[in-house]
């Protein structure tokens, strides 16, 4: 009776941990999926070797 | 005697916390099929913003959005052109912040996911672009 009362008890705290948890937003895994998605949209990895040159500066004067 | 069964129940407990664990302190759910076409979207549009954000027409806004910072660049008859691209690229960010909100199982984070893409989006903005900050449009 008391180990099956522990082990109720022991389900409780666990789960309730699971809830803390979740309850805050995980900024720093927001950001890195921001990056990612930003970096795809912008194509920003392509971009650093393939247009390594901006298009012509001082030409708008 | 049950007792192996709660174990079990325990032991389950335990696995499932961990997976939450992970998902919550790891990365975020971001390869849905959902996200994946707006994603697309959003860089087929790219091409036609990319002049518009490096001309200056338009900056990236604080709120996570795209908007006109001066239009009087454009020719008049592009215009409406320009507002059009504007307001989807906005319907698709929303829908973008959005759907990782949801594919997170927290619809509520909707608004964080927001400000956390309108922070990189000005920090990842190449030089010469205009971005909000603080009231006010400056350049990067």
């Amino acid at each position: 009776m008391m180990a099956r009362l522990a082990l109720g008890a022991a389900i409780v705290a666990i789960a309730a941990g699971c809830v803390t948890i979740n309850i805050y937003f995980p900024a720093a895994a927001a950001e890195k999926a921001a990056d990612r998605i930003i970096e795809e949209v912008w194509q920003l990895r392509e971009r650093e070797g393939a247009a390594a040159q901006p298009p012509a500066e001082g030409g708008a004067k | 005697m049950n007792a192996p069964k709660q174990i079990r129940a325990a032991l389950g407990a335990v696995l499932m916390c961990f997976a939450l664990f992970a998902a919550a302190q790891g990365d975020l759910e971001i390869n849905t099929p959902a996200i994946a076409a707006i994603k697309q979207s959003m860089q087929a549009r790219h091409a036609q913003l990319g002049p518009l954000f490096a001309s200056g027409a338009i900056g990236l806004s604080r709120d996570g959005n795209v908007a006109v910072r001066d239009a009087s660049g454009v020719p008049l008859a592009q215009r409406a052109q320009v507002n059009a691209l504007i307001s989807s690229e906005n319907a698709d960010r929303a829908a973008l912040y959005r759907e990782i909100a949801r594919a997170n199982g927290r619809p509520d984070w909707e608004s964080d996911v927001r400000a956390t893409f309108a922070q990189r989006w000005i920090d990842r903005a190449p030089a010469g672009w205009w971005v909000q900050r603080n009231g006010g449009w400056s350049q990067k």
